[in-house]
Formats: C-alpha cells, structure tokens, sequence
C-alpha cells in the first residue's frame, strides 16, 4: 500500500521589536547572561505586565500580510507549566481568542497551505550547561513571539520547507522579524501522521518539537514518515506522542505520550485587558505595511520592464527591492540599476544571509547619481563600472572618481575638429562607408573616443561624423 | 477617630513644631518595642528607615518648608507589599530572606512624601485567611482582646491601627482582609474599587480580586491616605487610578441618600450583630438619608465564586515559589524536580497548599466547565445584580463580618465554615466595588462591630462621605484597646 504523510507546522517567530512583550527590557541577541531583564522578565513577586503595543501591532501586520481575519477582541490567557525557564510557572500567551485566524501561504504552484491562527506570546529563559552545572539565562525571557499555526495541509517535506520559506520570506518582508534560524527565533514544532494513499480521514499524529533546521526538519520528517509507515505496514499503531528529534543519528524518539501530556489549565491573564484593534487601528497598520512581494514581482516586470529571473531577485527582499527602486528613479534605463545590483553588488554578498542584510556602503543615491551620469553621456558603461566598484570599496560618492575633466565633455567645436581629424586619419574607413558600408564609420567613431578618453558623446559624435561625411566637404579623398 | 490624634492632627502638631518628626517616630518605635511582643502585629520594624526619614522631614521643618498631609507621618505596610531593600515575606516560610530589588507602586509614592515607615505587619501566609494565624510567624493578636484574634489576612495592620503603634496602614483586601480585621480590631478598614489603586509589587494572591487600601483610626484618615495612593500607573494595566480626590467631599451630607440593606447580607448575622447594624440604619436615617430595603439573590453564590476563582488564580500565580531564584530551599534533595516539590511541601502552609490544590483541581482539564467557567458565569451574574441594586439605592449598607472577632484558634478548626464568614466581605471583590468598615458599637461580647458601605465602581467620594458622616454622628471613642499605644 501507498501511504501519504499528512503534516502541519506550529511556528515560533520571535518578532523585531526593540523592547520585550511585557517590560522594556532590550530584545537583543545574546549579551552577557542576565543583563537583559528586569522583574518583570524574571517574574519577581509582585510584578505585573504590560503589554507592548508594538508587538500587537507587529503580530496583527503578520496576519494582513497571511490573509487572516484579525480579532478585534482578542485576549491574553495564562499557560501553567513548569520549568526553571520559565521564572512565573505560566506563559503569558493567547488561548481561545487569538489575534489572527484563518488565514494561508501560497506556495509556488499555487497550492495554499491554510493557517488556523496566530496567537502572540512570551519567550521563556534558557537553560545553559555548563561546568557540570545548570544556569538559567532569562535574556530571552519575555522577547515576543508570534506563534503561526497551519492547517495539516502540507503532503511533503519539500513543502514543508518552501511554506517555511515562504513565511520567512513574508516575515522579513513585513519587517516583523528577521527569521533567523541559528539564532532561534524561527522553530518549528512538527505534527506529522500517515495515512493510505487516496483516504480522508486523518492517522494518529505523532509532534516532533523545536526543530530549527531546514535541514533537520527535512530529515526528522523523512524520517518520522518512515517510522510511522513501517509501523501500519506491520500492523502496529502509531502512539500519539510527543517526540524529540536527534540531530546526531537522524531518528525520532519518544518524549512523552498523550497520558503524560501537560494540562496547561489555562485561564484569561487577569493582570491584563483586552486587547481591542478596531477599525481605524487596523487601517493604520495596513497603510504602514510594505507592498505584498508577490504584487511588487509583477510589477517590477510591468513598470520596469524586468524580465523574470531579474524581477523576482530583486524582489524577493524588501531592502533590496527598496534599494533597486531608489536607484533607479527617474532613470532611463531600469535594467542598468538592476544590473549593478544582481552584478557588482550582490559579487560581494557571497551568502544568503549577508543579502538579507544588504548592508552596502553605497546608498541607492549615490548608484543613482552615477547612472545619471550614463543617462546624460557623461560616460560610458565602462567608466560606470569601475567607477561603481572604486565606490563599493571606499562608500564614497562617484564625484570622488571622475575628474571635472572627466565629466566636462568636449565643446563641439573641439569635437568637430577631432572628427576631421579622426576622419583625415582613416581613410579607408570613410571610403567604405561612403561606399555604403554603413558599419564602417564605428572605426572612425572610435577614434574620436580615443581621441577624447572616452570624454564625447559616441551618439553625438556619430550625427556629426554622419553629417560631415555626407556633405563630404571638408574630407579630401584621395 | 485614633486615640492619639488624627493624621490630619499629626501634621499640623508637626508643622507647628509641638512636636519633632523625630520625637514623633521615636514614640512610635518606643510603643512598638513595648506592645509588640504581645500583640505581633508587626513581623519586622524598620527603625533606620524610620529615624532617617523623619530626620529628613526635620531637616525640612528646620529649613522652613511645610510639609505635605502625610510626609513625617509614622506608618506601616503589609508584609506582601514589596519594599525594595526591606524583607518582604508574606508572612510565608517560602518568602523569608527574600529582599526586594524595586518598591511597590504605593510605597514609592508614600515614600516620595516622606512617609514614615515604621515596619511592616503581620498577614495570614499569602494572604490566605480569616484570623492571621496562618503566619509564618504565628497570628496577631487583637489589642481589644487579646484572646481573641485580630482578623485577617491585614490582622497586623489592624491590630497596629487599633494598638496606636502606627498613625495608618496599608493592607490588602482580596476577600475582605482590609475589612474583615478592622472591624474585628474596630478601626476603619477601606477597600477601593477594583483599579483605583495601583498593584505594582502587591505579592498577588488573586489577581483579579487584590487590591491595596488603608487601614485608619477614622474615616477621614483612610480618605487622606486613600488620595495619596490612587493613581494612574502604567505598570498596572488594570490600573485607572481615581476618579475624582475623595477628601474634599467628606463633608457633603447624605440627606436624601438612599441607603440600601439587602436582606442577603443579614442571613445568618448574629443577633448582636445585627441589633448593632440596625443602629446604624437608624443614624443613617436621623441624618436624613432614606432605608431602601431589597433582595440581592445572588449574594448567596458569592463564597463558592470567590473560592473558586481566587485559588484558581492563587494556583496560577503561586506556581513561581519553586527554591530556584530566591526564597526558601529544601536542604537535602536528589534533583530538580525533587527540589522543587521539597520546596514547595515545606515551604508552604497547610491553608495555602489547600488553596493551591483546590485551584489547581477547578482549573484541570474535565473539572474546568464544572467549576472555573461556571464561578465565571456567576461572577458576571453577580456584578450585573450589583449594577441593579445601585439603581435602587446609593450606597449598600451591611455588616463586614456576621460575627466579632473569633476566639484563637477558631479559624484552624473548620476551614469551611470559616470560609463563610467571609459572606458579607466577598462580593465587593467580586464586583470590583468599593467597600469600608466602619465601627458601629459592640457585640454582646462587647467587642467591636463593623458596618459595611458598599458603593458602585469609583463611587469613592458618596462613599466615604457617607462612612464619614456617620463616623461623626455616632463616634465610638476607641478605648478598650488593651494596648498603650503612643500618648502625645
């Protein structure tokens, strides 16, 4: 028998904001243990919450940009359990009435994974071993979270995969966060079951918690599929169960079973109020909310007139996108600012992280006025690229690399004499052309070019080649 | 009215230089050091933080400058009201050794005005409990008899008020534990509205039910008290802070006041105790205020709501009490898990392990529908039957406690039927309404006797005016009080 794998992803993203979900503390990545709470993060008695308004705001921007329904009166629910990371015995996190619902992901081939919710919550602490010992770091206690929880949509691990990538592409978009993996503020809790090729109801799933790997979650999920399947083929049944992915072998193994499950008992926060996002909020948030990336593609191909390939590696990335944009403004060829970025640029961000960051030391201005320069025959395509290069090295402007010389152009009376000049020099090239050879005056052309150090403009240059040789006054043939 | 002067007396003694803040305090910490061993109202005094601040308000005097209404007053805090630098232990054994790092939004502004603060009083463990004995420190007694208990879970508060061993108090009332003791120690105990006070550093036991008010010598103390620390704070966010500065309305009479009495609140009243109550009717009505008498049904639900969604959140908000990050900790333990249930079993009291278990149990899964979300449903019951009642009446008269102050030891013997003492108290919690104690004669016991004025959410002023012109017309003089306490 042929059997399917029937999955659904519970996704932790920690989002951007400057300061924790409940306190100001700094959100910040890493920093000395414990230097980034305060009572309220560690839980001391007496402490109470307060919820950060940017963190609603983030979460509800996340559900707009995922096609949900956003709750304009959600709630904060306390979660009890207990764990030394977790300083009050309850995660502050939304239970029956989250932010967003029922919203979806489009993947490539236009399949859309559902998703149920998006709830906001806290981050717990982190447990560190070390010298035979347990610390508890509660800098990341409190950072805020967005949990994105799909529908058990997905049918393989390479969807998998492109749905996380789809979110991540969309997160970092947005600007809610920066999804980045190594540092744990995207994971994964995997719900994953098998059933017979062709059949609707749904097999006893098995979770596979904090996966936060690509790679990890490609395998644990191969993996799990195979157990399960081995387990109907012989006759056994799958144990619903919470399980623990080891990165080392590659298997899945039992954590705890259904019976040993948590009861969260969950109840509202009464230490909060409701969280109320009318109308007016909402149309606020949507106002500040970049251009869906899907629309901002087509329209690269429309507007600019990109072909594919270029359009959607621009587009892919906000900051990048954005750049490209400002580059090229008001200039007459768009594909000159794309070919700078996806060449020159992008040579020297040789990872996919370092391009999330785009951190390029020439602003989109600077790119701009260079291609100015191109646009007014100030130079050529050339001079451009290695002026943009000198520019990349040092992150100053292209003013600092072409002389007054440089840009001053030649009068025309100067040129005219260059031409006769030029043309005097070459005289088998003008016979051919008056003899109909029209592809013989480009050696003429380029002699003029040599003459200026590349100074004249070839298009002008050629209207008075053009016109000198037809009169054929001033060219002694002999 | 206190025996030795009211806060307002105080102050101006002060200003006037009759009297050092110095002298002042030192009085007070002489009366403590006498009376206290005795009554153990206070868990820990505080004489270096007292003698420097009264030293500042001298400086102060000396310098010309006049004071603010309670700066250089001496005062005392609830030991679950976190003082930064200052042992805050709940009267738990889980609690001892823990200091602090950051001031309870009402002590930072008490502290800001130079309040006096002379220690910090005695409560039932977590605030759990009728009569104070479940102290970690043992109960307090009540200075009126000292064979009887002060009250709970503000007995030290109370029984330091009614001692003279402080000019005020700070309690909190998540079941009637400002009301409740005052009463039984015959002072006047104030529970504001829901919101009206900052809980910021208030240890929560429930969080929804908690809230921080005085305890006084009289009325027009709580209400100078009572507009220090309501305020606005942003760190709760349940926290609008007061409508309007109550003081200046004290004076407005309540002729023409409805004063409502449900007969709910007298079922089950001892016959002394509502004789004292019906007294009381009869001042309210020589001074021109009408008796409106109706049903309030649903008071019967209010003891199992209240139990059940207190030690719900209790359960909740106790779960953090593990040895890990400050507290107590079991000695000898094999590992984590085994550390923190050591802990926990040895750590806490028999009351407050009763709580805990019983919220735990309406919270689990299967039991939730049953208890929690039905106690819920009636909470909100409740409040819309209180929202009718105010349409009939101003302002709901009824006792504090059904009884006197109980006998030692009373509490220990039947949990249960001590719960149901806390009839009268518990529905102004779970309404969020406000609610004071005032003295209103003696029992048959001839202890003292509390009347209750229960107004709607933020009705502060009404409320305290009418408490106020009670106060007035039929002024108890506190004597009887076995305690020396402070004469000036």
């Amino acid at each position: 028998m042929s059997y399917e794998m029937v999955c659904g992803l519970e996704t932790h993203v920690e989002l951007a904001t400057k300061t924790k979900i409940f306190c100001s503390c700094t959100t910040e990545f890493g920093g000395e243990p414990n230097t980034h709470c305060c009572p309220v993060c560690t839980g001391m008695p007496g402490t109470l919450p307060k919820l950060n308004r940017a963190v609603v705001e983030y979460a509800v921007t996340a559900g707009l940009a995922t096609h949900c329904e956003i709750n304009p009166d959600a709630k904060m629910d306390r979660k009890n359990y207990v764990y030394p990371d977790l300083p009050k015995a309850y995660q502050i996190s939304q239970y029956d009435q989250p932010l967003c619902r029922n919203g979806w992901v489009e993947l490539s081939g236009g399949k859309k994974i559902r998703l149920t919710r998006i709830h906001i919550e806290e981050d717990a602490g982190k447990l560190v071993h070390e010298r035979g010992n347990t610390f508890i770091d509660y800098n990341r206690s409190g950072v805020p979270l967005i949990e994105i929880v799909s529908e058990p949509d997905i049918r393989s691990a390479a969807e998998a995969i492109e749905y996380l990538e789809k979110l991540q592409t969309i997160l970092r978009y947005i600007g809610v966060s920066d999804c980045k993996m190594q540092e744990g503020s995207l994971r994964c809790d995997v719900n994953i079951s098998v059933r017979p090729e062709g059949s609707i109801g749904l097999g006893t799933r098995t979770e596979i918690k904090n996966m936060n790997s690509f790679s990890h979650i490609m395998r644990a999920m191969e993996y799990e599929t195979g157990r399960q399947i081995d387990l109907l083929e012989s006759g056994e049944a799958v144990a619903q169960e919470t399980r623990r992915y080891d990165e080392k072998t590659g298997y899945t193994e039992g954590m705890r079973g259904k019976e040993d499950a948590d009861d969260y008992r969950y109840f509202r926060e009464p230490d909060l109020v409701a969280i109320r996002v009318d109308k007016a909020a909402l149309k606020e948030i949507r106002s500040r909310m970049p251009e869906d990336p899907q629309l901002r593609l087509a329209r690269f191909k429309r507007d600019y007139g990109l072909p594919e390939d270029t359009a959607r590696r621009l587009a892919e990335r906000r900051k990048i996108a954005d750049y490209f944009e400002a580059a090229a403004k008001g200039r007459k060829d768009p594909r000159a600012a794309a070919n700078c970025i996806l060449g020159p640029i992008f040579a020297r961000l040789s990872t996919d992280a370092e391009k999330d960051e785009f951190h390029i030391n020439v602003p989109p201005e600077n790119l701009n006025a260079l291609l100015k320069l191109l646009d007014e025959g100030k130079i050529r395509s050339s001079q451009m690229k290695a002026t943009l290069e000198k520019m990349l090295d040092t992150g100053k402007p292209a003013s600092a690399f072409l002389s007054e010389k440089d840009l001053a152009g030649v009068s025309e009376d100067d040129l005219r004499k260059i031409c006769e000049q030029a043309a005097a020099a070459n005289p088998d090239a003008v016979r051919d052309y008056l003899g109909g050879k029209e592809k013989a005056l480009k050696a003429v052309l380029g002699a003029v070019m040599k003459a200026t150090r590349g100074r004249a403009n070839p298009q002008e240059t050629e209207k008075i080649l053009a016109e000198m040789l037809q009169k054929g006054k001033p060219v002694e043939l002999t | 009215m206190g025996k030795y002067g009211t806060i307002a007396r105080l102050h101006a003694r002060l200003e006037k230089k009759e009297i050092s803040c110095t002298e002042l305090t030192k009085a007070y910490l002489g009366a403590i050091g006498k009376e206290n061993g005795g009554l153990n109202a206070y868990v820990k005094v505080t004489p270096e933080i007292a003698l420097d601040t009264a030293a500042k308000v001298d400086a102060k005097l000396a310098a010309g400058e006049s004071l603010s209404p309670l700066e250089g007053i001496p005062m005392t805090l609830k030991d679950n009201i976190s003082t930064k630098g200052v042992e805050t232990t709940c009267c738990s054994k889980m609690l001892r050794g823990y200091i602090p790092v950051y001031d309870a939004a009402v002590w930072k502004a008490l502290k800001a005005q130079n309040a006096v603060l002379l220690g910090k009083t005695n409560m039932d463990e977590f605030a759990m409990g009728s009569s104070c004995e479940t102290s970690c420190f043992g109960g307090a007694k009540n200075p009126r008899d000292r064979s009887r208990v002060a009250g709970g879970s503000s007995g030290g508060a109370a029984a330091a008020v009614s001692a003279g061993l402080a000019a005020y108090a700070l309690g909190s009332d998540t079941g009637g534990s400002i009301r409740q003791p005052a009463s039984f120690c015959g002072v006047v105990g104030f529970k504001p509205t829901y919101g009206a006070v900052s809980r910021y550093g208030l240890i929560a036991y429930a969080s929804s039910f908690d809230q921080i008010g005085p305890i006084a010598p009289s009325v027009e103390d709580a209400a100078l008290v009572y507009d220090a620390i309501s305020a606005y704070d942003p760190m709760d966010s349940t926290c609008s802070g007061s409508r309007e500065p109550v003081c200046s309305a004290l004076g407005n009479g309540v002729r023409g006041k409805r004063i409502g009495v449900a007969k709910e609140f007298f079922d089950g009243v001892r016959p002394d105790v509502a004789k004292a109550l019906a007294d009381a009717a009869d001042v309210f009505r020589a001074l021109g205020a009408q008796i409106v008498e109706f049903s309030l049904p649903p008071v019967k639900y209010c003891v199992p709501v209240y139990y059940i969604l207190a030690c719900a959140e209790a359960s909740s908000n106790l779960g953090r009490y593990d040895g890990i990050r400050y507290g107590y900790r079991t000695e000898h333990y094999a590992d984590r898990n085994d550390m923190v249930c050591k802990t926990r079993s040895e750590g806490f009291g028999a009351e407050v392990k009763r709580r805990i278990l019983l919220g735990t149990y309406v919270l689990s899964a299967g039991y939730y529908d049953a208890y929690y979300k039905k106690a819920q449903s009636l909470r909100g019951a409740i409040v819309r039957s209180f929202d009718a009642a105010f349409r009939k009446c101003d302002v709901i008269l009824a006792p504090t406690v059904p009884t006197t102050a109980f006998p030692e030891h009373y509490a220990a013997k039947d949990p249960v039927e001590t719960y149901l003492t806390d009839i009268c108290t518990v529905p102004a919690n779970i309404a969020g309404l406000p609610g004071i104690s005032v003295p209103c004669g003696r029992g048959g016991d001839g202890m003292p006797v509390g009347m209750q004025l229960i107004g709607p959410k933020f009705s502060e002023a009404a409320l305290l005016c009418a408490a106020n012109q009670y106060e007035l017309a039929a002024r108890e003089t506190a004597t009887g009080a076995t305690g020396t306490g402070v004469g000036l």
